[in-house]
């Protein structure tokens, strides 16, 4: 168990080392280009070139300018944007991160729950039209851009029905802090967790009612019926257990994926001053520094979370903790 | 009973019977081919129907309304009319879905975007196919030192959220164009995007195929041909490739949706296709600054995403189970 | 079985299931046979011949869409077959329980042997956590697992091959059924650990008083274990009776044939042992007479009308036409057991 638990640090770290070398090699060593402009901003001056030029040792070896970006990322912390005045990035990052985890946190608890219900129900009706409609449903859900969905829920929530009773609480765009106003954190970010949960509700669904279908043709579930167990029973405890491996692996994946990030189309268009948003700002501006920095972080995010799943994998799967399998 | 004198059919034959008796694949075929057929269309109406050029701005223009000259910029429906809004859906030949905030002409947009968001999607797709392809029967076929350092690679690309991903390539792409060599792209040039989102989803297209190389190296039939020494040349043309195959063309609709909604969004974050070119990304962003006002702008080439993606996923699911193939990797976001 | 109600009569039993559209697909036809208090009925036949879709059908678990039953599946009394599935449920794993051929994949990766036996017990009476697994633990003890409590706490994948099937036994035997199917159950195993597991079996009369159903593809399995046998062929019924006249002097020419394949214990082994032409004729193209005709050696005209009747020979029942002609097969030269 300590070994199995040491070789996945192990990867951890090459995983990391594995994307700092990416992420360097896109914004520095990509043909063509002077990163040094590209870290200067548009127009500046000969005077910033030279000092960008020298601290960032654009005039020394790739493996030297790899090391020092390294360092002012995670060590020092020093990485300023040349674009927006002087602004230190990392602490941006950082304040940008409750937000993001707000978000995604919300949507992750509404995607896990409605997906568990549509994919069981669709599997256990296997067939039915409820089961055809509910796998529609979840097909439709994958086929929308996330940021239109968010387009149409501004649209109608904050113009078209916003006189109406229904939509009649929406607040206007923007995020509240939790320690600000729990009522007025929700009621902010409510909208955008659904928006940002339909994508997964339908890839969820249909993964898991895949899963079950599969499963159901296994021996054990056989054996459960064969004891006598009620058909809920039979389904729930020994064939959606034995699913939810592959789904929280899964899960995993596309959490760490969405607060490293990946939840940048929600934010910006529900305007919430997230990790992503600071990445689109970054990017219009851009300003090099910034968006290095938040997608490095985003990186460690993904690995960190990645290997917390990895470590609730074993305790979901008994033969993953033996090392087998 | 078949007679026993005819050869049962081939797996393809059987695949194709299959898909051809699956109604909603078939109607997939058809949303799609009507909609590859619009958007090929897109001069004709632009010059026949529309009458405008929806690559000019057209702020100062007229439209003729039932023989009234009608201005595309008009004052608000606000009290002080403070303010002008581009003309809405006429229901006529001109401006029949309304016109955009430089007053250009939606519908004929839509169509030229269709155009650039189709041809980018499916252009994409084939080059992620052929990449992934590559590197998955390499990793699958020959297996060890070679297998961990592609597995691994594709681990590390794959840690990196898609967007992000895309975004660090683009910025590096669309800001300043690419040289390589004697070669230089600029950067409104379509390959761009292509390029970006073709590498992006090599992981998720090269998992499965890798996976199913080497389900099939281990298969009795390769293992005896190997027994028998045919060389491995041989073996990766006759035996390995022709099963992939499927597992190949299950992905294709599924990986073209994908590029499609990615496109969109790099669209939508002007780091796609870049302006005066249209795609229905580039389209919804323009419509973002009048979502209130004239909703159509970016609600009608949502729609058409919608559709198009829908129609993909349902046809990939329909190949999937014509041809039964078990393993698809899931997808990214 | 003299005179007493058996346990379980099965008079008739039919299955067919649906191909295309219209037509039905006849896998079990007209299969009759009993099995007495105490009793252990062997069920043998090659893949294919329908002796788990039997299982499956006493227990009502047969789970294909459109699927029809008919005939009669008396338990105790009690008529099975049209039984609802919640009238079904209280019976199984308390008054009929199963076990199956792979122990591996038979019990749910994620749960310890414990819990899984315990969930049995627990489906079926009111008794706590603690009863449970204390009725666990000695259960698993009875069944000769070394160390009962410790197993209890392991995983399915932790538990050697025999450790398994001793386990699922266990489970099977933990609510006292009257009656325990055994599909295959040493199929899986090796040679050593069937012995053991036979032998378990065997012991499960003496000591729980339990019928036993015991399908199995072995005929020498059968002559171990079993009181009486019955061999199907294609989904229709060969010949049944008891083990020992059955295999002294088989009445039908399959089963005749069957134990021809088996090595003999003593004397000199064959230099080639015979084998039976041909294989066993799928669902779809059986022949309207006797199923086993065009791979019989005593083939005639008369075997190609319909299926030939059960007629009684010797002690024995034989769906064959042979003895009916007066051409009974002789008696066997080489003892089996």
């Amino acid at each position: 168990m300590l070994m199995t638990i040491l070789r996945r640090l192990g990867q951890t770290l090459f995983v990391l080392t594995g994307i700092s070398v990416l992420v360097f090699g896109v914004f520095f060593a990509t043909p063509g280009a002077d990163p040094t402009a590209r870290i200067a901003g548009r127009n500046a001056s000969p005077q910033t070139m030279a000092q960008v030029r020298h601290e960032y040792g654009f005039d020394r070896p790739l493996p030297v300018q790899y090391a020092t970006m390294m360092k002012k990322l995670f060590v020092t912390r020093d990485l300023t944007s040349y674009v927006d005045r002087g602004e230190k990035v990392v602490p941006e990052v950082f304040k940008a991160a409750p937000v993001t985890l707000s978000l995604v946190t919300g949507a992750a608890i509404i995607w896990v729950v409605v997906s568990i219900t549509m994919g069981t129900l669709a599997a256990a009706l296997r067939g039915s039209w409820v089961d055809r409609g509910l796998m529609m449903l979840g097909l439709i859900g994958i086929s929308m851009p996330v940021f239109w969905v968010g387009q149409v829920a501004n649209l109608l929530s904050q113009s078209r029905y916003h006189d109406t009773i229904v939509f009649r609480w929406v607040p206007a765009l923007g995020y509240v802090p939790f320690t600000e106003s729990p009522w007025g954190w929700f009621k902010a970010l409510v909208l955008a967790w659904i928006t940002l949960a339909i994508l997964f509700i339908g890839l969820y669904s249909r993964v898991l009612r895949a899963d079950l279908i599969a499963v159901s043709g296994e021996d054990f579930m056989r054996t459960a019926r064969a004891k006598g167990l009620s058909p809920t029973r039979v389904l729930l405890r020994h064939g959606l257990r034995t699913s939810l491996v592959t789904f929280v692996s899964l899960f995993g994946m596309d959490f760490a994926q969405l607060v490293g990030g990946g939840a940048l189309l929600t934010e910006v268009v529900f305007g919430l001053q997230g990790v992503g948003r600071l990445t689109y700002q970054a990017l219009t501006n851009l300003d090099l520094p910034l968006i290095m920095a938040t997608v490095m972080y985003s990186a460690v995010f993904v690995v960190i979370a990645n290997a917390l799943v990895d470590m609730v994998y074993i305790v979901l799967d008994p033969r993953v903790r033996d090392g087998r399998a | 009973m078949r007679s026993s004198s005819s050869l049962p059919p081939g797996p393809w034959a059987v695949a194709i019977r299959a898909l051809a008796r699956d109604r909603a694949s078939l109607v997939s075929v058809g949303v799609l081919a009507l909609m590859v057929l619009a958007s090929l269309m897109a001069p004709l109406y632009a010059r026949y129907v529309s009458r405008t050029d929806p690559f000019l701005s057209n702020v100062a223009g007229q439209v003729q309304i039932d023989g009234r000259a009608v201005d595309i910029m008009q004052p608000n429906d606000n009290p002080l009319h403070l303010g002008l809004s581009p003309i809405g859906p006429t229901g006529r030949g001109a401006y029949l879905l309304g016109a955009d905030s430089q007053g250009r002409d939606v519908a004929a947009r839509l169509l030229y975007g269709g155009r650039n968001s189709l041809l980018i999607a499916s252009a994409a797709a084939l080059l992620c196919v052929v990449m992934a392809g590559v590197v998955g029967i390499v990793a699958g076929f020959f297996g060890g030192v070679v297998d961990a350092v592609l597995s691994r690679i594709m681990d590390i690309m794959w840690a990196v959220p898609v967007y992000l991903f895309a975004i660090s390539l683009s910025i590096v792409m669309v800001s300043q164009g690419l040289t390589i060599g004697p070669f230089t792209i600029t950067s409104d040039n379509l390959l761009i995007p292509i390029v970006i989102i073709a590498i992006v989803y090599v992981p998720y297209a090269a998992r499965p195929i890798r996976g199913r190389v080497m389900a099939l190296r281990n298969s009795e039939f390769v293992l005896a041909a190997r027994g028998l020494g045919v060389p491995s040349a041989r073996i990766l043309l006759r035996d390995i490739l022709p099963n992939v195959t499927g597992t190949i063309v299950v992905l294709a609709p599924l990986l073209t949706a994908l590029a499609l909604l990615t496109e969109s969004a790099l669209s939508f974050l002007s780091i796609g296709v870049q302006a005066p070119a249209a795609s229905w990304g580039t389209i919804i962003q323009d419509g973002e600054g009048l979502i209130y006002t004239r909703p159509l702008v970016a609600v009608a080439p949502g729609l058409a995403i919608v559709i198009v993606v829908l129609a993909l996923n349902v046809l990939g699911d329909g190949l999937r189970d014509a041809l039964d193939v078990r393993e698809t990797s899931r997808r990214g976001h | 079985m003299t005179g007493v109600e058996p346990i379980l009569s099965v008079e008739g039993l039919s299955l067919a299931v649906p191909r295309g559209r219209t037509a039905m697909l006849p896998i079990l036809e007209n299969v009759s046979f009993s099995v007495g208090q105490g009793e252990i009925l062997g069920i043998v036949g090659e893949s294919g011949s329908g002796k788990s879709l039997t299982a499956l059908t006493i227990m009502g678990l047969i789970d294909i869409p459109g699927a029809r039953v008919t005939g009669s599946v008396r338990f105790r009394g009690r008529e099975l077959v049209g039984l609802s599935q919640r009238a079904f449920r209280p019976l199984r794993g308390r008054e009929i329980a199963m076990i199956f051929q792979d122990p591996m994949t038979a019990f749910t990766p994620v749960y310890t042997i414990g819990w899984q036996i315990d969930e049995q017990i627990r489906a079926h009476s009111r008794v706590s956590r603690a009863e449970a697994r204390a009725r666990t633990v000695r259960l698993l003890g009875d069944m000769g697992v070394p160390d009962p409590e410790r197993a209890a706490g392991r995983y399915p994948h932790q538990l050697s091959g025999g450790l398994r099937q001793r386990a699922m036994i266990a489970m099977a035997l933990s609510c006292n059924p009257s009656l325990l199917i055994a599909d295959e159950p040493t199929t899986a195993l090796d040679v050593t650990v069937q012995a053991q597991i036979l032998e378990l079996l065997r012991s499960l009369r003496r000591d729980y008083g339990s019928s036993v159903l015991l399908i199995t593809h072995d005929m020498g399995v059968v002559a171990q274990t079993c009181d009486s046998t019955l061999v199907l062929y294609a989904g229709n019924l060969a010949e049944r009776g008891p083990t020992e006249a059955l295999f002294a002097r088989p009445g039908h020419p399959y089963t005749a044939a069957l134990l021809d394949s088996i090595p003999p214990l003593h004397g000199v082994r064959p230099s080639r042992l015979p084998s039976i032409g041909g294989a066993p004729p799928s669902p779809a193209s059986r022949p309207p007479g006797c199923p086993f005709a065009p791979r019989c050696v005593h083939d005639h005209p008369a075997c190609h009308d319909s299926r030939p009747p059960v007629v009684r020979e010797g002690r024995q029942d034989v769906a064959c036409v042979l003895p009916g002609e007066g051409r009974s097969l002789p008696l066997r030269l080489r003892e089996a057991v």
